[in-house]
């Protein structure tokens, strides 16, 4: 049933999320692209919504997964799901374990775990460049096709943040990248 | 006296949903970006804990595995006002979000009918390849830098790609590889403990 299917996936997405929101990326693009609730461009689509909108990112994305998957019930399980093992956990560790969290054995799991979920982020970053650069947003292997405006709006966009960064000492706000990626974006490819 | 007691805890739980349903409307971004507003609502406004339970509690958070956004929730809910405490701030936290979302999701594909709304979202998508890069960035300056991490990053990037692009993927592939390094994590653990003990 769709709607069992949406809490498991998301109970183990939200078991698996070490290190916040981004951290769920590639577990999320995984699931949902190989169920076929979502293509690559619509994940990204969500992502993007997700960020633009208050509240936490993973509520954000499951809930619109979910929604769209499978209505209000849909969105509700995949909610449910992504929160419930980090509930369990906490309440677990209110109770009982709060000295184990700065027990060697779990620092040196963490100290595996880390560098792992940043490779798994990156890879993720890498493969959405590539298919939307070089595959016309499809899957690699597919029929290659150059896309010369996302890659100058890509190059564009990480030269203001840079640019932002090195001037104001401070990073750029991401909403206000997403703002003008979305603004940029209705300029550069309506033009033909 | 037991029911006047009930009463109080049953009022503090509907404040902590209030308080964490603001949290969660005002929060861009989820986790650390939550802190601030926890401090402003949590510990100024209603005294509920002090800045050093929140730092505490937020390390708690970032170590175990969920949204950060949400073990935090959970987490002060708790101290405040135990289990029903943590269900009640953990619900205030997401609702919003949800609510929000839902709505949109309606929408979506309506919108998505219009070429300027159509192409306001490919630059999105494209800045979302940012965004990662970003995060890892920023994760990786919290990341402790040693040959062990090096090498756990560089082999878990160079396997997991070429798996990927050669199709040889399976759908908990990912789970597998943040697990593989839980257990390696634990046995560089051992042997440095036993490499102590020897010392």
């Amino acid at each position: 049933m769709i709607y069992w299917e949406l809490f498991y996936t998301f109970f183990l997405i939200g078991l698996f999320t070490f290190g916040g929101g981004y951290a769920m990326i590639p577990l999320i693009e995984e699931q949902t692209l190989a169920r076929g609730w979502a293509t690559a461009s619509e994940l990204q689509d969500f992502i993007a919504i997700s960020e633009i909108t208050p509240g936490p990112f993973a509520v954000n994305i499951s809930t619109f997964i979910g929604s769209q998957t499978a209505g209000i019930a849909g969105a509700a399980c995949a909610t449910i799901g992504v929160i419930l093992p980090s509930f369990i956990i906490i309440l677990i560790v209110a109770f009982i374990l709060e000295k184990f969290i700065k027990n060697h054995w779990v620092e040196g799991a963490l100290n595996g775990i880390k560098p792992i979920v940043i490779a798994l982020i990156l890879s993720t970053a890498f493969f959405f460049f590539v298919q939307l650069v070089f595959f016309g947003g499809n899957s690699v292997g597919s029929a290659l096709s150059f896309d010369l405006k996302s890659l100058t709006l890509l190059l564009l966009l990480a030269g203001i943040y840079y640019g932002y960064y090195k001037t104001q000492k401070k990073r750029l706000n991401i909403i206000a990248l997403l703002v003008l990626a979305a603004i940029l974006g209705m300029l550069i490819y309506s033009v033909v | 006296m037991g029911r006047e007691k009930k009463k109080g805890k049953l009022r503090l739980c509907l404040e902590l949903f209030w308080t964490f349903f603001k949290i969660g409307l005002m929060t861009f971004g989820g986790g650390a970006a939550m802190i601030p507003m926890i401090e402003n609502q949590v510990v100024n406004k209603k005294k509920w804990l002090g800045m050093s339970d929140i730092l505490n509690i937020v390390a708690v958070a970032e170590s175990t595995p969920g949204p950060i956004a949400i073990n935090t929730s959970t987490y002060v809910g708790y101290r405040v006002s135990g289990a029903l405490g943590s269900a009640c701030a953990t619900l205030g936290c997401a609702l919003p979000s949800f609510i929000i979302i839902l709505v949109i999701s309606f929408f979506y594909e309506a919108f998505m009918q219009f070429t300027p709304v159509i192409n306001a979202f490919k630059g999105l998508n494209v800045a979302v390849i940012l965004l990662l890069a970003i995060a890892v960035i920023s994760l990786w300056q919290q990341m402790p830098h040693n040959s062990f991490t090096l090498v756990l990053f560089i082999v878990g990037f160079i396997s997991y790609v070429l798996l990927s692009w050669f199709d040889l993927t399976f759908r908990f592939i990912s789970l597998v590889f943040i697990l593989a390094g839980l257990v390696i994590g634990v046995i560089s653990e051992a042997f440095k403990v036993r490499k102590e003990k020897r010392a």
